[in-house]
């Protein structure tokens, strides 16, 4: 079976027991769930059912109030942000979260922010040194968004504010992706977009992956056609729980999940 | 190049003119041809020609204004009171950079702007006349003290956040003021008197005359404020222009996201506070110095209001918009002296205007370009 053989890939990310509370509402309970090294792995479930909390947990925005997450063997459970970061996981926001007065270029540089040098001696006064890095970030930045889109290539230097949705979320991707991620956690890439907006979307982060290296997505999705076309294994979760596992074939004709989507007849 | 030149001579001829106003008539013709001239400029949309021309002579407005406080200070180089008000305008200058780092690019509304320049004051007061430390050196210290004093809110800034964080730093600022009023050691109310600046022997308060002429000896404290605002403004300058700047306005415009990309958040806001603090406290050192006296109450929160909207006149970020901010702030007041009794009133009255009108400022922060003659040079 194809699960058996996919499950003999090493395991890159692992929540065991993961449990989140905010107050009196349990957002995550007791969840296990793993990804495998170079998967894409689609996270499903109705609203509300934790899928963003998980994000939230594991990138330290949240702290888990008991369980544990191992990135690589390491232990990222009570990491911070930052530290979640440099062991090399990024993500993009359901609702943008752009700095909108900052150009396209400064949204997507900060993404690179573990390679950058913030020293405050380097960036005041040794300003040829910096330029050299300056003008290598600008190149990255450009042949990143020429991959995305040749037309925002243009418009590096305008401010995010003045672009459409979907070139926001063009950028929001490529933020997360110039620092080159081992773990890539997308969330809901096609929320306010068109059908063919989010398809093209989906086409070049695919492309980014074979030219670059074969990054592990986890996709939060409720467009079921993304799905499929994107996921080898999918996780559908409610109220905090995991109620399937398998391919899309597999969780689409799983009797729960429909329940949990459509309610009991 | 001629808009540019004929725009300096203007304005140039202009603040030489207001500055030496005697009466409440020259003064309120003046006001009333500024009045006039920004709505001739409005509608010939002067402005934008302007920004375009600036953009092609990068380093045009940086060395004009250089070349203006040189001239103006030769036209008014035995008045008194003129050069201590084109000395505080760049004193100003100078604190408004340091709070524009904090506010402008890190987030952190600072309204103990005049606490910090007090403590700069103070120190210079106790160690020039206590100890034998260089005068210059003083300076320095001085700054680094603010800083220092400045780190005990690093708490409480760094756990609140918006309202409450600018709660924290008037909080602070009354602190100080009382905690000055009470202090005996500090001369209490009636203050500390501050011996002048000496560099290597040579008394900055004595005149001088050169070839005759007499000179006033408000000048070389003018000529170091000069320095020190171009120190300054080099410095926030390139703060802008790099990946700190980049870091501080992420922490600024969204924590969430920063954090999520590795940006350290307490680290930048710690920098910015610092580096603010450091600033005013150094300019507060030269300002005690030249004025020879520091008392409490020259360090109010009214003072630090005046600071804050010094500010957000100019453009919040934008160090250029500082320049004409303070000098419309500092002299405004000073020439109109039916005004003098209400200038808070007019000060608030100006920001309000400001909010509503010009929500960005006098000269609006412009977007963010690392290196801007090599972008233009180098655009395809």
């Amino acid at each position: 079976m194809s699960q058996q053989a996919l499950n003999t890939k090493p395991k890159l990310l692992e929540a065991q027991n993961l449990t989140m509370r905010f107050g009196g509402v349990t957002a995550l309970d007791s969840l296990n769930l793993h990804v495998n090294e170079g998967e894409v792995l689609g996270l499903l479930g109705p609203n509300g059912s934790g899928k963003t909390t998980f994000f939230n947990v594991i990138t330290g925005l949240y702290r888990a109030s008991s369980g544990n997450v191992h990135f690589r063997g390491q232990d990222l459970t009570d990491a911070s942000a930052q530290q979640v970061y440099l062991n090399a996981i990024t993500r993009t926001f359901q609702r943008s979260r752009l700095s909108l007065p900052l150009t396209v270029f400064d949204n997507i540089a900060i993404g690179d922010n573990r390679r950058l040098n913030t020293g405050l001696f380097f960036n005041l006064f040794t300003r040829k040194a910096f330029k050299a890095e300056y003008e290598r970030v600008v190149e990255q930045v450009d042949s990143l968004l020429k991959t995305f889109n040749p037309k925002l290539a243009g418009k590096i230097f305008e401010p995010v504010a003045s672009l459409p949705m979907i070139d926001r979320r063009r950028i929001e991707i490529c933020r997360a992706l110039i620092s080159e991620p081992d773990l890539l956690l997308l969330d809901e890439p096609s929320a306010g977009m068109t059908h063919d907006e989010t398809a093209e979307v989906m086409d070049d982060i695919l492309q980014v992956r074979s030219k670059i290296k074969p990054f592990t997505i986890i996709l939060i999705e409720h467009e079921m056609g993304l799905i499929q076309r994107m996921t080898e294994r999918c996780i559908v979760l409610n109220y905090g729980k995991k109620i399937a596992e398998g391919t899309y074939e597999e969780i689409v004709t799983n009797r729960e999940v429909q329940v949990a989507y459509l309610g009991q007849e | 190049m001629k808009l540019l030149l004929s725009t300096f001579i203007v304005c140039l001829a202009y603040s030489i003119f207001l500055l030496g106003a005697e009466n409440q008539i020259e003064v309120g013709a003046l006001l009333l041809v500024a009045f006039g001239a920004s709505i001739f400029v409005k509608k010939f949309g002067l402005m934008n020609r302007l920004s375009v021309a600036v953009n092609q002579h990068p380093h045009f407005p940086a060395i004009a204004s250089v070349v203006g406080v040189l001239i103006t200070m030769a036209v008014f180089h035995n008045s008194h009171f003129a050069l201590l008000m084109l000395a505080t305008v760049l004193i100003y200058s100078i604190v408004c950079l340091g709070l524009n780092i904090q506010f402008g690019y890190v987030g952190i509304v600072n309204f103990a702007g005049a606490a910090f320049f007090g403590i700069g004051s103070y120190t210079a007061a106790v160690l020039a006349t206590h100890t034998a430390v260089p005068h210059l050196l003083i300076l320095v210290i001085a700054a680094i003290v603010a800083a220092l004093i400045g780190s005990i809110l690093i708490y409480p800034v760094l756990r609140t956040r918006g309202h409450y964080a600018a709660l924290v730093t008037i909080a602070f600022g009354i602190l100080f003021r009382n905690f000055l009023e009470v202090n005996d050691s500090l001369g209490g109310p009636q203050g500390l008197k501050i011996p002048s600046l000496t560099i290597m022997g040579w008394n900055l308060s004595d005149g001088i005359q050169i070839a005759g002429i007499e000179l006033s000896f408000y000048i070389p404290y003018l000529i170091i404020a000069l320095l020190l605002l171009i120190a300054t403004f080099w410095v926030t300058r390139n703060l802008e222009r790099s990946w700190v700047g980049l870091s501080m306005d992420m922490v600024r415009t969204d924590e969430i996201a920063a954090s999520t990309f590795g940006v350290n958040i307490a680290h930048w806001k710690i920098v910015a506070f610092t580096l603010g603090n450091f600033v005013t406290g150094l300019a507060g050192a030269l300002y005690g110095m030249m004025t020879a006296y520091v008392a409490p109450n020259n360090f109010t929160f009214a003072d630090s209001l005046i600071l804050v909207s010094i500010v957000i006149l100019g453009g919040i970020g934008n160090p250029w918009g500082i320049i004409p901010a303070a000098a419309i702030v500092v002299i405004l007041p000073e020439k109109l002296q039916f005004i003098q009794e209400y200038r808070f009133l007019l000060y608030a009255i100006v920001v309000i205007l400001i909010l509503l009108f010009r929500p960005d400022g006098l000269l609006p922060r412009r977007i963010r370009e690392y290196f801007p003659t090599s972008k233009a040079g180098g655009k395809e």
